[in-house]
């Protein structure tokens, strides 16, 4: 029965989710997906990095979602990821100036990503993050994980989160840093450096 | 060794008999499936292995999972919850309007949200360059869509029904007929890719990713139901779907917003 009755909240129940399979590569990924960093913005970052599976096989069908917090630790409300050209039906491209804080990016052939983006400001009591969704053919339910930058120390031991992880797992949640602002992070789905996974309840 | 059917169907009944018993021995629920659900082949090296941890939102309010991204006008064109007008000519088809709810876990409706979806075409054939199956392409369908939910929740789309296809995971296997969706909610928490199957499909039994949600009625939820009052006369057969976004939310956040 797919009409909920919103009166009864015993009737108001999860739809569960399902793999993004492997054809969704003409519908979701846009160009500039990873360009999320107004143009030209002093405080840009690249992040880059493989996805991989249980065996260290790259994950070419598979994507990455990012959001975060502008370089204030305020959350942006701003649209415009994907704006659409209604002349052409085709997309326009964001434009440059504004940061939605939102990308989404697909790997490539060698199971690589990578996105420009803001280095975030902190919130509440984390230390600066982006928030990562991963979605991939043979993963029923997305995954949540989180790209903490390195320098910090203070910060990243204070973090909430980093405190509760084992440390032998921790520095899968910190990218490395490699010069000129680029970062690498990569994910690793199952086994040997298993990625820190996240729910939220 | 070849991989039959009936293996699968084996394992999918495995499956669905540990679930049972998880559930008479006092286990909750699963409205979601497990992420490692063998039946299901390629999941079984792209699953952890560790348990995800889990963050208590009530404790920081100021987590960015609890917001989302935010799309508007400039995101979405006029026809583009219209798969049937984004070419020269009509798709092959039997057209259908799918329309439904967009609701949080309190049952309320969720507002200006983005809506996407991609789907096969009515011979079961995606306009994707990786898509081996020997189906015609339509030159009048590539089956992608996306909306903004309105001020009540609801979404709407027109398009023609797709065509179940096969996928080669083991020997004639096919996928029953279904329209992917990606759902953005007011947290990036509730974030959900699904599928929507259509009513009393009779590949149901075989089908591993379906079956990979192993509570009954969790299943059915992923089921359209038939609606004579959204079909439109001389058009188009309508479809209700309500979606239900799981993931906490800022408790905080007004309604209304």
């Amino acid at each position: 029965m797919t009409k909920i009755d919103p009166s009864r909240p015993e009737t108001v129940l999860p739809t569960p989710s399902h793999t993004v399979g492997p054809f969704y590569g003409h519908a979701l990924p846009f160009p500039g997906g990873g360009d999320i960093a107004p143009i030209g913005h002093p405080d840009t970052i690249v992040l880059q990095g493989y996805l991989t599976d249980g065996e260290g096989n790259p994950l070419p069908d598979a994507f990455v979602e990012l959001w975060s917090a502008d370089p204030d630790g305020n959350v942006p409300q701003v649209d415009g990821s994907i704006r659409r050209d209604p002349a052409s039906g085709g997309y326009l491209g964001r434009n440059g100036v504004e940061f939605t804080g939102w990308g989404r990016i697909q790997t490539d052939a060698n199971g690589h990503w990578t996105a420009r983006t803001l280095r975030p400001g902190a919130r509440g009591q984390s230390a600066p993050y982006i928030s990562v969704c991963v979605f991939a053919r043979g993963l029923l339910v997305h995954l949540y994980t989180r790209i903490y930058l390195p320098g910090d120390e203070a910060a990243l031991t204070a973090d909430p989160l980093l405190a509760r992880v084992p440390a032998e797992r921790r520095d899968t949640l910190i990218a490395r840093e490699q010069g000129d602002g680029t970062y690498r992070f990569d994910i690793r789905l199952q086994g040997e450096g298993e990625t820190v996974f996240l729910e939220f309840q | 060794m070849t991989l039959t059917q009936h293996d699968i169907d084996r394992e999918i009944a495995a499956e669905h008999a540990a679930y049972e018993k998880r559930l008479a021995d006092g286990a909750p629920v699963e409205h979601q499936p497990r992420r490692d659900y063998a039946p299901y082949r390629s999941s079984v090296l792209r699953h952890p292995e560790q348990p995800p941890i889990s963050i208590d939102v009530s404790k920081d309010p100021e987590l960015v999972e609890l917001r989302s991204p935010a799309f508007g006008e400039r995101d979405i064109t006029e026809i583009d919850n219209d798969l049937t007008r984004q070419h020269t000519g009509e798709p092959i088809g039997e057209r259908i309007t799918v329309e439904g709810r967009l609701l949080d876990r309190n049952g309320r409706p969720l507002r200006g949200q983005l809506v996407e979806i991609w789907q096969a075409n009515s011979a079961g054939r995606y306009a994707h360059q990786r898509e081996q199956h020997d189906a015609p392409l339509d030159p009048n369908f590539t089956g992608v869509g996306r909306t903004l939910t309105d001020d009540s929740g609801f979404y709407r789309f027109t398009t023609v029904q797709p065509g179940p296809y096969p996928w080669r995971q083991h020997v004639n296997a096919w996928r029953p007929a279904h329209i992917h969706f990606s759902i953005f909610g007011t947290a990036f928490t509730q974030r959900l890719v699904t599928q929507m199957y259509f009513p009393s499909d009779p590949l149901f039994p075989y089908d591993p990713i379906i079956q990979s949600v192993t509570d009954d009625a969790a299943r059915q939820r992923l089921v359209a139901t038939y609606d004579h009052g959204l079909s439109v006369p001389e058009f188009s057969m309508g479809y209700h779907w309500d979606i239900v976004l799981d993931g906490p939310q800022a408790t905080w956040i007004e309604e209304g917003r």
